[in-house]
């Protein structure tokens, strides 16, 4: 199936400061893909420039293996990172105001059914609570039944319960055959949510593939977790990796079957094991490295 | 362009303005305020008069004094104030709290004046004169035609200036505020184009201008009874030209930056000069010609003149066809330079 959306050689260059990079990538209708990266990575900026908000300084951005034209802005969706709405209007006016701006809008009833916004439709936009906010913000991204979805970190702010209702409306999207394409922080969210994944850093991508295949890539096997106090004697001549990461003695081992089974015969206590899987967070923070960003 | 997209956002910019109460009633309670206050000021005192000290104060009793001109003290011109002395007179006539001292027992008429003082030279012609009785004055001629009060004229300059506040913050700080704040770039994220945006915003605003306008004038006119001498129509017709320009200058400022404090600083710049050299307190008659050349400048100037002409010299469209033709050529001027420089963003 030909990609919904084609990234080509996309460059943005503030002043001296390089924000995009050479970034290159497609995404297929239907799917959810993620772009990752630490704090100012460059996420926000190409997903502006893709939404034809910030001006590129190179490259160019197929949408349905086209430039962008006049009906894009019909067909896209988009929920910013930061929102102001009009003042003084009540959740529900804000929801006719912006579906009377497209041609082919949504059914407000419905929507605010599906954001949950029923209950404060009277409430006015400016007297929200930032889930209440993020769920408005969310409704107006989806106003005009876009094709294409565009979240930047939607689910910043939120609490647990909050995050698990945004996770379900954006799989039910999904399987409405709406394709999503979403930045966020979360490695949970990521690797709930995406199907294809783009990690970032410095206005580059640095890694790319479904979540399997960059934990595989990245993620550097499976971890058997034993307390610090286990003796040590026992695990001289293990053909692993094994080190000491603060109280615990990490082995690391691609096979843990195979890493419990020669452990039990050296007659080693397991009492306070634990085993780690390799998830995004590690491929993230392997790709990204550990020390703080802006 | 599409006029769904135009009629909405007028919608949602006319309720933002009637449910923000604060704003709302500064936008009404402001001029009334001023047109209330400066009628009070000048209720049955427009012409000058002064102040003359007059010690001791026994020397005046009921009005009338045995030492002074009858027709000194009866002039409308004066206003007596009785005094201590002379030190306590001299020590006010310094000060300028009156414009006359004048000694109430003296068979000479003796008096003093404060020389600095422009009126207290006026007060002593006015008392001096008053010594002049039974010689033969000047011919006088009243002018029989219908007389202005000063609230009549002042009436447009108070209107004219709250639709400059109006339309300069309305727009310029509003748009500025919403491109600081994220709300322009959610509309651009929609098929709303700039200039439908630009065209609400200004459509909006005039008709919130002409509603401030209308509600105020008809308030102000319960307490004064204004005289327009003019078609009321060709005044509204006026107002709207002039409306149109002061929010096209505003789309100028507003169509860039994001912030704030500089667009404030701005448009005070503007908005300071145009008030008080655009006539709207006092007339430039008499002024240098630097300041009356510097005050065409302003289209505010020409939207008073045209304003006042109609309203208290009775002019036709026809009088006042070069000040609206001015501010139509400026506001479509104005309007192309907004638009160009626009940015939803920056």
């Amino acid at each position: 199936m030909p990609p919904i959306l084609e990234v080509r050689h996309l460059k943005k260059r503030y002043s001296s400061v390089e924000a995009v990079r050479d970034v290159s990538f497609s995404v297929s209708p239907g799917i959810c893909f993620g772009l990752l990266g630490p704090n100012g990575a460059g996420k926000t900026t190409t997903l502006e420039i893709i939404e034809d908000i910030t001006p590129a300084s190179g490259g160019e951005v197929l949408y349905r293996g086209r430039a962008r034209g006049r009906n894009f802005r019909e067909e896209i969706g988009i929920q910013f990172q930061h929102t102001s709405l009009l003042n003084f209007l009540s959740v529900r006016e804000t929801l006719e105001t912006f579906a009377s701006l497209f041609s082919k809008p949504a059914d407000i009833d419905d929507i605010s059914r599906r954001c949950d916004l029923v209950t404060i439709a009277n409430q006015r936009n400016d007297r929200l609570s930032g889930g209440q906010g993020q769920r408005l913000t969310l409704a107006l991204a989806l106003i005009n039944q876009p094709s294409l979805v565009f979240l930047d970190e939607p689910s910043t702010g939120l609490d647990p319960q909050s995050r698990r209702n945004l996770w379900s409306i954006l799989r039910e999207l999904k399987e409405e055959g709406r394709t999503l394409i979403l930045t966020t922080h979360s490695m949970e969210e990521a690797e709930y949510l995406c199907d294809d994944i783009a990690i970032m850093d410095r206005g580059t991508i640095i890694a790319s593939g479904s979540p399997r295949e960059l934990i595989e890539r990245h993620g550097g096997g499976s971890a058997i977790i034993l307390p610090g106090h286990t003796p040590q004697g026992p695990l001289q001549g293990l053909n692993y990796s094994v080190r000491k990461n603060g109280a615990d003695i990490v082995i690391h081992t691609d096979h843990v079957h195979q890493g419990l089974k020669e452990l039990i015969d050296r007659h080693i206590a397991l009492p306070g094991m634990s085993i780690h899987t390799a998830n995004l967070e590690d491929v993230f923070l392997h790709l990204t490295g550990r020390e703080l960003r802006e | 362009m599409n006029l769904k997209r135009i009629w909405v956002v007028f919608k949602a910019r006319n309720a933002e303005f009637f449910r923000d109460r604060a704003a709302f009633g500064w936008n009404f309670a402001f001029p009334l305020l001023i047109i209330i206050g400066f009628g009070l000021m000048f209720d049955g005192r427009e012409f000058k008069r002064f102040r003359v000290g007059i010690f001791p104060p026994a020397a005046i009793e009921h009005g009338a004094s045995e030492a002074l001109p009858p027709t000194f003290l009866k002039d409308r011109h004066v206003i007596v104030v009785p005094v201590v002395d002379r030190e306590d007179g001299e020590n006010r006539l310094s000060r300028h709290r009156i414009d006359l001292l004048v000694d109430g027992t003296s068979v000479s008429g003796a008096y003093w004046m404060n020389s600095s003082s422009p009126n207290s030279s006026l007060a002593e012609k006015v008392y001096l004169s008053s010594y002049m009785v039974g010689k033969t004055p000047p011919q006088r001629g009243v002018t029989s035609g219908p007389q202005i009060r000063y609230i009549d004229w002042l009436m447009p300059g108070i209107l004219a200036m709250n639709m400059m506040f109006s339309a300069l913050w309305g727009i310029g700080y509003v748009i500025v505020r919403y491109r600081k704040n994220g709300t322009l770039k959610r509309l651009k994220a929609t098929p709303l184009t700039a200039f439908e945006y630009l065209t609400a915003q200004m459509l909006s605003r005039i008709f919130l201008i002409i509603f401030t306008l209308v509600v105020i004038w008809a308030g102000s006119d319960l307490i004064f009874d204004f005289h327009i001498t003019g078609s009321p129509l060709l005044l509204l017709v006026v107002f709207i030209l002039g409306g149109l320009n002061l929010c096209s200058i505003g789309l100028i400022f507003a169509a860039r930056g994001t912030s704030e404090e500089f667009t404030s600083g701005i448009l005070n710049f503007i908005s300071w000069p145009m008030m008080f050299v655009s006539e709207v307190w006092f007339s430039l008659e008499g002024s240098s010609k630097l300041v009356q050349d510097f005050a065409l400048l302003f289209p505010m100037t020409y939207l008073l003149r045209a304003a006042r002409k109609v309203m208290n010299e009775a002019a036709t469209l026809a009088d006042i066809q070069g000040e609206c033709l001015i501010l139509a050529v400026t506001t479509l001027v104005f309007l192309v330079i907004g638009a160009l420089l626009f940015s939803w963003n920056e």
